[in-house]
């Protein structure tokens, strides 16, 4: 579909794209930034700094960003898939090269007043290349084989590079990311049968390899997965963490110990506390009401992704959107799975929450990208 | 490329089936989250609640003031002292802990050694941890490092409790020590008192420190505290405060100890006196002794070898763990058995020619020219064995034996004090089951001298003392209060024995002292109305072979001076009107003489509560006792060594 099909009176101009915003998913996403200010005002013991104030400054930024995207015509972002996409593929090539080493991984590049995480970038790039190569492809090719190993080497290639860094928790996004997208699309069911059957196969074939002559992972990464299995059996060691967030959730109760009283954050039995684990100071100090709220804020704002997907009819819009919203999806389920105990600890942050720019300023701007598709949307016939 | 709008249509109707298949799996998984969630914060809440507080909360014990321990008139005998010491705390240090230690070493006495050791602590301990430097330090050097505070970063003084006892060697066996809590008296605890578990926490090691423990060591109180991941101390929650150890009163006479000690002398001697109107010990002492305040601090290994290797075994409470064969003494015992049973009258006499025969065997009586003629007095007086030989045979060894227990020799008193013995009144069953043996006439016969199987501790002989001067089962009795409240007596009931045996043995104990054959005429008292009364005794325990029956007394040494004889000597006075009864043992002395002099001076020591006259002696021995009393070296117990603030 191209700009030519666009009914131009219909399209909104000026200030009137500010009537066309989905107020309500700003409103929503605003929200919840609130909540991660408020929690890292917490978890730094009652105070702006170090890490409320820098992320409502970012916050700020981000909406500058988001708005600036928004008001950009959709079409303008499709033309610029490709270009995004080349883009940070080149920066995760670069952060490979002269990235800064932290917390044990090669994942940022400090570009001044933020450090800079190409995979995050990556993460929308993914969904907007795969989004305009769907568009471009006709849907009777869909499920052709040469087309679908297209974009499973698009999502491999970056994958692959940020699981050199190593960062686990993001090269699933990216996997997730961009198989929601392929599913969307409508690429037969079968693929993802057959691609889940053989993921399940390989598992079972590694469980089993355990103490065999041909073990397929090194003992320390079974314990590993012996310490996600049970965490109590290694309580002081790797499986710290999850046991001191189980034991940050569980205290919690149905309202919490309240803003602040927190005693596990409070006393730093909590490990990033203000990143990937800043969902148990949630539940620590508001209780089941207030994590069980954020849930449902985060599920309000897939559901009105997936209710403008419904209400456009390009289908770049739709599959960018549906992208996104998967991606957010993915970002907060994996995490708080994880913070509950449901998953190995992969290391991805709470979206919107979580102390972090990159992440931050990415999903705005993805958020922007949907905006812009939902103003600039085909309207009337 | 251009596409036809069913095409279009198609696709679109495609996407929006797959979204919503999507949609659905993905509330599928919000439910699992929020079921999750529900579990975790609403059904597990409490047993997560309870690990956060555990997390979060520590218990600190608080460590109690120990009881303190007074004589009859209130002298302190353990106290709890101040224990000044300096504590570093590392992180408050800075960056130059060794020139803080440096600094300090000038001011205080600590070695490099201290030093050394100090930052060795630091360095397994987190930097908010106060170590100790020193301790035991004055409060001159103490005020020193405070009066420094500001060139000594993370140096403070600190003020902690130690057990200490200021009459030192006088009651070390009486009053025993603490020491630090080993696993031993841990696992020998049914339930272990969680204050045991505190470091340095010291409990009583031996005599009435350990048996009156649960009395004297109080409760532990707590604060519960919040600390965070590492263990920092956040803020103190609340606090129960520690009860006190009650404190104990003994019957023990502290400036009679401390007599009885000097006047031991360095001998391998024991002496105990009694209050014969209630029981009350007013001193048990046994010789030689140790500092037991070595032992609150760590005694060294050299201190502790020497304690060890000594021949006069400084370490063994000879007064109530020693057991002697009771010599001549115990013949106060075998007239007692033979009076009640009717088998002897005050007035028979009996012929002692220097010895009898039984069978082939032929038993000497200490006189081996032989006593004559002689009735129970004078064989008391002038302790004639032959004449108990032959009364023992009468009377027999069982009622010998249960005639002892009713005097309470071979009877274990009940004293908290450690390893009381229960010495041996021997029976013929005894023998069988012990020995697989047949009691032998010959035994019997030397069961009569206190010889042979006999054996009895120095508390029991002044116990079987006691008996005889008030014809009382009478009870020795250690503790007089606990916590302020007089412990229970109960008036002694009489003893099972007949008026006229009471008065037949009586007479002839005054006689040895008093009498003109007296063995212990040396040892009279002058003074009217302070008479005393005794009986000597001597027992040659190395002529006994069976090693078995030496139990108690000194092994592995073959030194001239451990083949003599011990001397005994059992006493009550003053003889109308008895008030005090004791016995003395001193090892190896050769005779009893030397023992019955000391239990002389002992007694008027007692009696007149201080240093006697010298008219209360034979006239032509005061010159001798005047330059004792001189060189004997007293406390001065009228200033009392404590300083007030031991008793907080």
């Amino acid at each position: 579909m191209s700009y030519l099909e666009y009914s131009v009176k219909t399209i909104p101009s000026g200030l009137k794209k500010v009537l066309y915003v989905n107020w309500a998913l700003v409103i929503l996403l605003s929200a919840v930034c609130g909540v991660g200010f408020l929690m890292l005002y917490s978890v730094a013991g009652g105070s702006m700094q170090p890490w409320a104030e820098p992320q409502v400054e970012r916050f700020a930024l981000g909406l500058v960003v988001m708005f600036g995207i928004a008001f950009t015509p959709i079409w303008f972002w499709r033309n610029m898939a490709g270009v995004a996409y080349l883009g940070s593929l080149g920066l995760l090539l670069l952060v490979e090269l002269i990235g800064t080493v932290g917390m044990g991984a090669q994942r940022w590049i400090d570009i001044g007043f933020m450090r800079l995480q190409p995979s995050e970038v990556m993460k929308i790039s993914l969904v907007m290349l795969l989004a305009a190569y769907y568009d471009w492809l006709p849907p009777k090719k869909v499920s052709r084989p040469f087309w679908v190993l297209v974009p499973v080497v698009l999502i491999l290639v970056p994958t692959a590079l940020v699981l050199k860094q190593p960062d686990l928790g993001t090269a699933i996004l990216l996997l997730l990311g961009g198989g929601v997208v392929m599913f969307v699309a409508g690429v037969s069911i079968w693929y993802f049968v057959v691609v889940a059957g053989m993921g399940a196969g390989l598992v079972t074939l590694v469980m089993m390899s355990r103490g065999k002559p041909w073990q397929l992972l090194k003992d320390y990464q079974f314990k590993r997965i012996d310490i996600f299995l049970d965490p109590g059996s290694d309580p002081l060691g790797a499986g710290y963490h999850i046991t001191q967030a189980k034991i940050a959730l569980g205290s919690g109760g149905w309202t919490g110990r309240g803003y602040l009283q927190g005693t596990q954050s409070r006393l730093n039995f909590l490990p990033e506390k203000h990143t990937d684990f800043i969902f148990t100071t949630l539940g620590e100090e508001f209780g089941f009401l207030g994590a069980f709220s954020l849930l449902v804020l985060y599920v309000l704002v897939v559901a009105f992704c997936v209710s403008a997907a419904m209400q456009t009819k390009d289908r770049f819009s739709q599959l960018l959107i549906l992208g996104v919203a998967a991606t957010f999806f993915f970002y907060f389920a994996v995490n708080m799975a994880m913070v509950m105990g449901l998953a190995p600890v992969v290391g991805v942050p709470l979206p919107l929450v979580s102390y972090g720019g990159s992440a931050m300023l990415v999903l705005l701007a993805a958020f922007g990208l949907v905006q812009s598709a939902h103003i600039h949307k085909p309207r009337g016939r | 490329m251009k596409r036809t709008p069913r095409d279009t249509d198609g696709s679109h109707r495609k996407v929006s089936r797959r979204a919503l298949l999507m949609g659905g799996a993905q509330l599928a998984v919000v439910a699992g989250l929020g079921l999750r969630m529900r579990y975790m914060q609403v059904v597990e809440s409490g047993k997560y609640r309870m690990l956060a507080d555990e997390n979060r909360i520590n218990i600190r014990l608080i460590p109690p003031a120990r009881g303190l321990i007074f004589d009859r008139n209130g002298i302190l005998l353990a106290g709890n002292e101040q224990n000044y010491s300096v504590v570093i705390v590392r992180e408050d240090a800075g960056d130059n802990v060794h020139d803080v230690l440096a600094r300090l070493k000038d001011l205080i006495p600590i070695t490099d050694e201290d030093v050394e050791n100090t930052i060795k602590e630091m360095k397994r301990r987190s930097p908010f941890v106060p170590i100790t430097v020193a301790d035991r330090l004055s409060w001159e050097d103490l005020s020193r490092v405070a009066v420094n505070g500001p060139a000594l970063p993370g140096i403070s003084p600190s003020v902690g409790l130690s057990r200490h006892y200021p009459l030192d060697t006088d009651l070390a066996h009486v009053v025993g020590y603490v020491g630090p809590v080993s696993e031993r008296d841990l696992k020998s605890l049914d339930d272990p008192d969680p204050v045991l578990q505190i470091p340095d926490f010291q409990i009583g090691k031996t005599g009435v420190e350990q048996k009156l423990e649960d009395d004297l060591r109080g409760k532990a109180g707590t604060k519960r505290i919040e600390v965070n991941a590492v263990g920092r101390v956040m803020r103190e929650l609340d606090r129960v405060p520690p009860v006190t150890g009650r404190n104990v009163q003994l019957t023990i006479d502290a400036a009679l100890q401390d007599y009885l000690h000097a006047r031991l002398g360095g001998e391998a001697a024991s002496a105990v006196v009694m209050d014969v109107t209630n029981g009350d010990l007013l001193a048990i002492g046994s010789s030689p002794s140790f500092d037991p305040n070595l032992f609150v601090r760590g005694i060294s290994y050299k201190d502790y070898n020497a304690l060890m290797h000594n021949d006069h075994r400084p370490l063994v409470d000879k007064s109530v763990a020693g057991t002697y064969p009771p010599g001549s003494t115990f013949k106060i015992v075998t007239g007692s058995a033979a009076l009640h049973a009717g088998k002897l009258n005050t007035n028979e006499t009996i012929y002692c020619p220097g010895y009898i025969e039984l069978g082939n065997r032929r038993f000497h009586c200490w006189k081996h020219s032989g006593h004559g003629h002689l009735n129970l007095r004078g064989a008391l007086e002038q302790s004639c064995d032959v004449f108990f030989y032959e009364v023992a045979q009468r009377v027999g060894i069982d009622a010998m034996s249960a005639m002892a227990h009713e005097l309470g020799v071979g009877v274990r008193h009940d004293l908290p004090m450690s390893a009381i013995a229960e010495g041996l009144a021997p029976t013929k069953e005894w023998k069988r089951r012990v020995h697989k043996q047949d009691w032998l006439i010959g035994d019997t016969v030397n069961a009569a001298i206190g010889q042979g199987f006999v054996l009895a501790s120095p508390l029991q002989l002044a116990v079987m003392a006691a008996r005889m001067a008030t014809g009382t089962a009478l009870q020795p009795r250690l503790v007089r209060s606990v916590d302020s409240i007089d412990q229970p007596r109960t008036p002694a009931p009489p003893l099972g024995l007949h008026p006229f045996a009471l008065d037949g043995i009586r007479s002839g104990l005054f006689s040895v002292v008093n009498g003109s054959h007296g063995t212990a005429r040396t040892a009279r008292i002058e003074t009217d109305g302070m008479t005393m009364a005794g009986k000597t005794g001597s027992s040659q325990v190395w002529s006994i072979t069976a090693a078995d029956r030496a139990r108690g007394v000194i092994k592995n040494e073959d030194l001239p001076w451990n083949r003599r004889d011990h001397g005994l000597f059992v006493a009550y006075a003053p003889y109308d009107n008895p008030r005090y009864a004791l016995s003395v043992v001193i090892e190896h002395s050769g005779g009893s003489h030397p023992a019955a002099l000391m239990a002389r001076d002992i007694m008027l020591q007692t009696l007149y509560g201080g240093t006697p006259p010298l008219t209360a002696y034979p006239s032509f021995q005061r010159k001798d006792i005047e330059a004792q009393q001189n060189s004997l070296q007293l406390r001065d117990l009228a200033a009392p060594t404590t300083p007030a603030r031991a008793r907080t």
